[in-house]
């Protein structure tokens, strides 16, 4: 059982907090496909926690358990020090959970201010009849929504894009954008699907300052999924490694480069 | 030239959010509703209310509503029709149980009728998209329109099986019935068509209209950043349907007067509204404006220039407009999936540079 107030500080000198998300002991099948089988692991307040694992390993499905697409066959999430009873994705976000996808999914018919201000629904709530007027209420609440999400574009550096539809941007800014609409949310968990996917070395770059800035300057839990190793093993603070649905290692980068199951799995034994 | 931004700065977010941001769009839009308002009424006479004006104001209600589910939340209907008739005889029946309450009160009671009747048949939207979607609706179609013709207690057992209006008043003047003057009819459609508009403007623009556009883009994706599908859904359903009971309402009270539900409710009706959004442009309240003028005025214009200029027989004119309807719509789903209200914001575009070509 681990402590919920325990903490540990990083190589870089940022405090780690309590525990936010745990795992405990998931179980998820597809039929008779076991996608991921009895893995445990939590998430620390403030840290950047990366889930690597071959093609095919489950992480995508570990992260779809947390956003609440999947409900696992067993095992428990806890959120903030209590299990969290099954819930639809929608009640997920509300609780504070963001993430963006593998394959970008934004509002391709809406502008970027548009998208990013939907980030911002977990936060709005006038009735109907007080947006039917605008006057009043809901002008308030969209301009003092818009600032945030204004604040969220300055930071992305999107604002010469601010007007323009999604359909028409390149791939990178999307990806940018579609981090924007999970920030706008102001989670208090981010789960980022393989956010440099697709793209080349300076657009990487950005990224991970991007990632590194947010983390830095919101305190934002960061969760996120990656293929580029040298990405993980500099930007995460621990590291969990799954191999056929197993959890086969689990630390900070440094004790998980040097695991002989994670090198096996990634390089293959030889079977003489 | 003729169209400039230059000069217009929003120097805050509700400026900025403004339905007309640009100062010139901005005095257009004060001069058509000073001109719809104050010249119109003067001029107009019974040709143009009942041939052009009347119909055009209630069909862009009867669009908005429907560009409201179809644009915004991206859930195709072909109920729209069926929807028009709960408008109608909702009114009919308020008005017959309820003489001594004002019709103003009646037209927007039977708006919220079929909102509730539109939720009711919005459900099936939770489980099933896209064409097995439409062809739900149309069941709702076909199921009100034989529910209004069957049901005698619907059209209070007359022996025609039609619903008349009967005179009612606004202000002392009478908007219903066989007495009415084109300008007190014309005026309270545009009541209703001018609120209609700035409603679904203020509603599309703010959180409910980027819930809809987010369900209609990518539900999961929606769904993901807190936007509950059941709610985000329905509440498209019955929005759409109170606009479309209005335009239902008005077209039997105030328009026609007297209505046999399966000819003027019919599944044509579903098509004529769907058409006019898909002709004047999915997702914009003005593309449903222009659908509606344009499907209003193209039979007019046709019957002048065919029947009374060239001497055509009145059939072949009628079939000419089917076919010139037919490859509209063909021609602006491949050409221009977003109808007449892109080629204005195009033209927009280009007007902004005019006369130089970057």
């Amino acid at each position: 059982m681990l402590d919920q107030t325990d903490g540990y500080t990083t190589a870089d000198g940022r405090k780690i907090g309590g525990v936010v998300m745990e795992m405990k002991n998931i179980t998820l099948r597809f039929g008779g496909v076991t996608a991921i089988e009895d893995i445990s692991f939590d998430i620390r307040e403030g840290e950047i926690r990366a889930i690597i694992g071959p093609n095919g390993a489950g992480k995508s499905s570990m992260l779809n358990v947390v956003s609440g697409f999947y409900i696992p066959q067993e095992g428990e999430v806890w959120f903030r020090g209590s299990p969290r009873p099954p819930m639809r994705p929608f009640e997920v976000a509300r609780q504070g959970i963001a993430r963006t996808f593998q394959n970008i999914a934004l509002f391709e018919g809406m502008t970027v201010l548009d998208n990013v201000m939907t980030g911002r629904l977990t936060h709005m709530n006038t009735g109907v009849i007080a947006q039917a007027l605008w006057k009043g209420k809901a002008e308030a609440e969209e301009t003092a929504n818009r600032e945030i999400a204004e604040k969220v574009i300055d930071f992305l550096e999107i604002q010469h894009i601010r007007k323009t539809p999604v359909a028409r941007l390149p791939y990178g800014l999307k990806k940018r954008v579609e981090l924007a609409r999970a920030l706008a949310a102001e989670p208090k968990l981010l789960l980022l699907d393989e956010p440099m996917a697709g793209m080349n070395v300076e657009e990487k770059e950005d990224m991970c300052r991007f990632i590194l800035d947010v983390n830095d300057e919101f305190g934002t839990t960061i969760a996120l999924i990656e293929h580029d190793m040298g990405v993980v093993m500099d930007l995460s603070d621990r590291v969990v490694v799954m191999d056929y649905g197993k959890k086969i290692g689990d630390g900070t980068p440094d004790e998980v480069r040097a695991n002989q199951q994670v090198i096996d799995a990634y390089l293959g034994v030889s079977h003489d | 030239m003729f169209y400039r931004e230059a000069g217009d700065f929003s120097t805050t977010y509700a400026q900025d959010s403004q339905t007309f941001p640009i100062r010139f769009d901005r005095y257009r839009y004060y001069a058509v509703m000073a001109l719809a308002f104050l010249v119109v009424p003067f001029v107009i006479n019974d040709y143009w209310a009942n041939a052009i004006l009347l119909p055009f104001l209630i069909y862009a209600i009867a669009a908005i509503g429907l560009n409201i589910l179809t644009g915004y939340c991206g859930q195709v209907s072909l109920g729209t029709g069926g929807f028009m008739a709960v408008g109608a005889y909702a009114c009919y029946k308020l008005m017959t149980a309820f003489p001594e309450v004002n019709i103003l009160f009646h037209v927007i009671l039977a708006g919220g009728v079929t909102a509730l009747v539109g939720v009711l048949f919005g459900l099936p939207s939770l489980r099933i998209k896209g064409f097995y979607l439409a062809v739900a609706t149309l069941a709702a179609q076909f199921f009100l329109v034989w529910l209004f013709n069957r049901v005698p207690w619907f059209y209070n057992y007359s022996a025609s099986g039609q619903i008349n209006a009967p005179e009612r008043t606004v202000f002392g003047i009478e908007v219903t019935g066989p007495n009415t003057e084109a300008w007190a009819t014309y005026l309270f459609c545009l009541v209703f068509c001018a609120g209609s508009a700035i409603i679904a403007r203020n509603l599309t623009r703010g959180t409910l209209g980027r819930t809809w556009m987010a369900i209609r883009d990518m539900d999961i994706a929606a769904e993901i950043i807190g936007v509950n599908p059941l709610r985000a859904k329905l509440s498209a359903f019955a929005i759409s349907s109170f606009f479309v009971g209005l335009s239902g309402a008005l077209f039997f009270a105030v328009y026609l007067g007297a209505v046999e539900v399966g000819e003027v409710f019919g599944i044509n009706k579903s098509f004529l509204v769907l058409f006019m959004i898909i002709i004047g442009g999915l997702g914009s309240i003005f593309g449903a404006f222009a659908g509606a003028a344009f499907l209003v005025v193209l039979p007019v214009v046709l019957k002048l220039v065919g029947v009374d200029m060239m001497g055509w027989a009145t059939d072949i004119v009628a079939h000419f407009q089917f076919i010139i309807i037919g490859l509209m719509i063909v021609a602006f789903l491949i050409l221009e999936p977003h109808g007449l209200a892109q080629l204005s914001r195009l033209a927009k575009e280009k007007m902004r540079l005019w006369p130089f070509p970057h």
